[in-house]
C-alpha cells in the first residue's frame, strides 16, 4: 500500500508537482500519465526519494519513507528506466544481481534468484547470463532492466517510461510479457507513460497529471466515459473513445448462447478485436472458443455496439 | 566523380604494392650508400665504408641475396603476416651484417677506434622497420598479440645483446666502459617517470573526481595545470631550484628526506606537476562520459555515493584514465632525459656527456634506450586500455 499525501515539489519557482495526494493498493498496476512537464515523473521519483519532496509525505504500508536514509529504501522498491539503464562494463548476471549484492545475499540465492529471473523473462541462461549489455537487442537490454530491477523481490516496482526506446511491435509484447509477470508475482507498479493506449493496456488505475495537477485518478473505464476535464478527453483523443472502451473489456465478459457461423475468435481477445474480426469477415456474430478450442458461446454485433457507447 | 574512379581502378590494378615501392626504393638507396663509418677515435670525423668493402664475399652474397629479395617482394601484394616474416628476416639479416661489419673493421686488440651505423644502414633499417610496421598495422592484432610481438622483439633484440653480435659496435663500446653506470641511471630514469607517475595518480585522481563534482574548481584547476603544461620543462626544472632550496633549508628534516634545490627532488617535483594535466583532464572526462542512465540507475537501485563512484563510474571511466596514464607515462620517460641537467639523473647523464664530448655514440647509448622504453610503455598500456574497455576481453 502507497499513500501519497499532498505532495508538492518547486524546482527554481516552478512547481513541478502540486498537493498530489492518491493511494495505490497492494498489488494493482497504476499509470501515471501525462504531456511532458506534467509532473508525472517528479511525483514517481519522489516515492523512492531520487527527489525529496517540498511539503507532504509518502507512507509505504503505513511507514513514512522518511524514516531512515533514503538508499535503504530504494533497495526495497524495484526500478526500471527508459532506455534500461544497465552497467556496460557487467555482464547480464551482473547486472540483474546488482541489488541483491548491495544486500548483502549470498552468492549461491543470488545466482539461483538470477537464473529464476532469466527464465521468467525469457532469455536462456546459458547463452545470456555471460554477455554484456551492448551485446543484446533492444528489446533483450529492456527485459533484463526490469529483471534487474525484480531482483530482490520488492513489494514495489516504479517504472519511468519503460518501453519509450522499443519500436511498436516488441512493445506491445514487453507490455503483454510485463502484465503476465505482475499478475504471477502480485508486484505493486507505478509507471509512468506519455501513452494513453499504454496506460489503458497496462492500468488498473489510470493517474492523469497536467501541469503538477492530479486531473484524475480511476479505472480506465471510468476515464474513457467520464474525463473529468476536457484536458483528459483531449488526451483520450475523441474519436477513438468508443474503440478504446472496448479494448479494455474482454470477450469472455460479455459472452450470449446461441450459435454463429465462421471461425471462432479466443475468450481472451478484446471486444475490439472481435468489432475489428467482425467488420472484417462481414458477420453479424462470431463464436467464441475457450483456451481449449471448445466453442463456448458467442459475441454479436449488437453487444459490442451495446458496449461501444458511453453508458455500457 | 569519374576521375577519382578512374585512378582508383588503375591503382586496383596495378600489379605492385604502392608503399612496397617506396621501401623497395629506400632499400636500394640504402645497399648503394655507406653501410657504416669507420673512426680511429671516438672524435674524429669518421671514413664511410660501402656494404661491398666491409664484408666478406660469402656474406656479401648472403645478405644482399635476402635484402634485394625482402625489397623485390615487398612490392608485391602479399597477406601481411608474409610481409610481417620477411621484413623480420630483412632486419635479422641487417643486424647481423651491421654487427660483423663491426668486427671485422675493427682491428684485433684496439679499444680505440669506433664504428658505427652509416647512412646506409639506417636507410635500409627504416625501409624494413616501415615494413614491418605496416604489416602489423595491416594485420589488425588484438591486445594480447601485440603484447606477445613486443616480448619476441625484445627477445630478438636481448638475443643480439647478450650474443656478443654488436659488441664491436659503437654504442656497446661506449656501453662496455660504463655498464655499471648505465643500469644504475636506468634505474634512476625508470624511477624518476614511474614514481612521478605514481605520485600524479595518487593526487590527480580525487582532484578529478572533484572536479568532475563541483563545476566552479573544474575551469580553475584545469586553467592552472593547463598553465603549468606551457612551461618549457628546461625553465620548470631551474624554476623549481630556488623554491626548493628555501624549503630543504628552512623546514626541519626536510634536506635529511632528500630534498634539495637540485638532484632528485626538483625532478620528481617538475614531472609530477606536468603528470598532472592529463590525468586530472582524463579522470574528468572519463566520468563525464559515464552513461546518465546508468548513473540514474544506480541510484535508484539504492547505491550509496561511494559505492556508485567506486562500483559503476570509475569502472567505466577507467579506459579514459587509463589512456591519461599512457600520456603520462611516455611523456614522463621523455621528459626524465631533461632531469640530468639539474643532478637528477637518468638517460640525460649520457645524452648531456655526450653533447659536452662531441661523442654521439654516448649520446645515443642515452636517447636509443630513452625511445625504446617510451615506444615499448606506450605499446604495454595502449594494450591495457583496450583490454579494460568493455567488450575488449573478448
Amino acid at each position: 500500500m502507497i499513500e501519497i499525501e499532498h505532495l508538492s515539489k518547486t524546482f527554481a519557482a516552478e512547481t513541478a508537482v502540486n498537493d498530489v495526494s492518491l493511494s495505490i493498493g497492494d498489488g494493482e498496476i497504476v499509470v501515471i500519465v501525462g504531456t511532458s512537464g506534467s509532473g508525472k515523473t517528479t511525483l514517481l521519483r519522489m516515492i523512492n526519494r531520487l527527489i525529496e519532496p517540498d511539503s507532504g509525505r509518502v507512507l509505504l504500508d503505513g511507514r513514512d519513507t522518511r524514516d531512515g536514509p533514503a538508499y535503504l529504501l530504494r533497495r526495497q522498491i524495484g526500478y526500471a528506466i527508459q532506455g534500461h539503464g544497465l552497467f556496460p562494463h557487467r555482464t547480464v548476471g551482473e547486472n540483474i544481481g546488482t541489488v541483491p549484492k548491495l544486500l548483502g545475499w549470498e552468492k549461491a540465492r543470488t545466482a539461483a534468484r538470477v537464473e529464476e529471473l532469466m527464465a521468467l523473462f525469457q532469455l536462456d541462461v546459458a547463452t545470456y547470463r555471460d554477455r554484456l549489455p551492448a551485446e543484446l537487442s533492444g528489446g533483450q537490454q529492456q527485459r533484463v532492466g526490469v529483471a534487474r530491477a525484480l531482483a530482490a523481490s520488492p513489494k514495489v516496482l516504479l517504472m519511468d517510461e519503460p518501453f519509450g526506446a522499443l519500436d511498436p511491435i516488441i512493445r506491445a509484447k514487453a507490455q503483454a510479457d510485463l502484465r503476465a509477470i505482475q499478475r504471477r508475482l502480485k508486484t505493486t507498479i507505478v509507471l509512468v507513460t506519455h501513452d494513453m493506449n499504454e496506460a489503458i493496456a497496462l492500468g488498473d488505475r489510470i493517474a492523469v497529471m497536467d501541469q503538477g495537477h492530479l486531473l484524475q485518478y480511476a479505472t480506465p473505464d471510468e476515464i474513457v466515459v467520464r474525463p473529468a476535464t476536457a484536458f483528459v478527453g483531449e488526451l483520450l483523443g475523441s474519436g477513438e473513445r468508443p474503440f478504446r472502451l472496448l479494448s479494455f473489456r474482454p470477450v469472455r465478459r460479455f459472452l450470449e448462447t446461441g450459435a454463429a457461423s465462421g471461425p471462432p475468435i479466443p475468450d481472451s481477445a478484446t471486444l475490439r478485436d472481435a468489432l475489428e474480426e467482425a467488420l472484417w469477415s462481414g458477420r453479424d456474430a462470431l463464436p467464441v472458443a475457450d483456451a481449449s478450442g471448445t466453442v463456448v458461446g458467442r459475441i454479436s454485433m449488437a453487444t459490442l455496439v451495446k458496449q461501444a457507447a458511453r453508458h455500457g | 566523380m569519374a576521375l577519382t574512379q578512374t585512378v582508383s581502378a588503375v591503382r586496383a590494378r596495378l600489379p605492385f604494392d604502392r608503399l612496397g615501392a617506396l621501401i623497395a626504393l629506400l632499400a636500394v638507396i640504402g645497399i648503394a650508400t655507406p653501410f657504416v663509418a669507420f673512426r680511429a677515435n671516438r672524435i674524429v670525423p669518421g671514413n664511410a665504408v660501402a656494404f661491398w668493402d666491409a664484408l666478406p664475399a660469402w656474406e656479401i652474397f648472403i645478405a644482399g641475396v635476402v635484402l634485394l629479395a625482402a625489397a623485390a617482394i615487398a612490392l608485391l601484394k602479399i597477406a601481411p603476416r608474409f610481409r610481417l616474416v620477411i621484413s623480420s628476416a630483412a632486419l635479422i639479416a641487417l643486424a647481423v651484417a651491421l654487427g660483423d661489419a663491426a668486427r671485422l673493421l675493427t682491428p684485433a686488440g684496439d679499444h680505440i677506434s669506433r664504428t658505427s651505423p652509416g647512412t646506409g644502414f639506417w636507410v635500409l633499417a627504416a625501409a624494413f622497420t616501415l615494413m614491418l610496421a605496416d604489416a602489423v598495422s595491416r594485420m589488425h592484432l588484438r591486445a594480447v598479440s601485440r603484447l606477445v610481438m613486443l616480448a619476441a622483439v625484445a627477445a630478438i633484440v636481448a638475443t643480439i645483446l647478450w650474443s656478443g653480435l654488436w659488441d664491436d659496435l659503437s654504442v656497446l663500446r661506449e656501453y662496455a666502459n660504463r655498464a655499471d653506470a648505465f643500469w644504475r641511471e636506468a634505474g634512476t630514469h625508470v624511477a624518476l617517470a614511474v614514481g612521478s607517475l605514481i605520485a600524479a595518480v595518487i593526487v590527480g585522481l580525487p582532484l578529478g573526481i572533484v572536479c568532475e563534482r563541483v563545476p566552479a574548481l573544474r575551469n580553475a584547476i584545469l586553467n592552472v595545470l593547463n598553465a603549468v603544461q606551457t612551461i618549457p620543462s628546461i625553465a620548470l626544472f631551474g624554476l623549481l631550484i630556488a623554491p626548493l632550496a628555501w624549503v630543504a633549508a628552512t623546514l626541519p628534516g626536510a634536506s635529511a628526506i632528500g630534498i634539495a634545490g637540485i638532484g632528485v627532488a626538483p625532478a620528481v617535483v617538475a614531472l609530477f606537476l606536468y603528470s598532472l594535466l592529463p590525468v586530472v583532464a582524463n579522470t574528468v572526462a572519463g566520468l563525464d562520459g559515464v552513461p546518465a542512465d546508468a548513473e540514474e540507475a544506480a541510484r535508484g537501485m539504492g547505491m550509496t555515493r561511494g559505492q556508485r563512484l567506486v562500483q559503476v563510474e570509475l569502472p567505466l571511466a577507467f579506459p579514459v584514465i587509463l589512456t591519461g596514464i599512457r600520456i603520462v607515462l611516455v611523456q614522463n620517460i621523455g621528459l626524465a632525459t631533461v632531469a640530468a641537467l639539474i643532478g637528477g639523473g637518468g638517460f640525460g647523464v649520457f645524452v648531456f656527456q655526450g653533447v659536452g664530448q662531441t661523442a654521439m655514440d654516448l649520446v645515443l647509448l642515452g636517447a636509443v634506450p630513452t625511445v625504446a622504453l617510451a615506444f615499448a610503455a606506450g605499446i604495454v598500456l595502449d594494450a591495457c586500455v583496450e583490454l579494460a574497455s568493455p567488450g575488449g576481453r573478448r
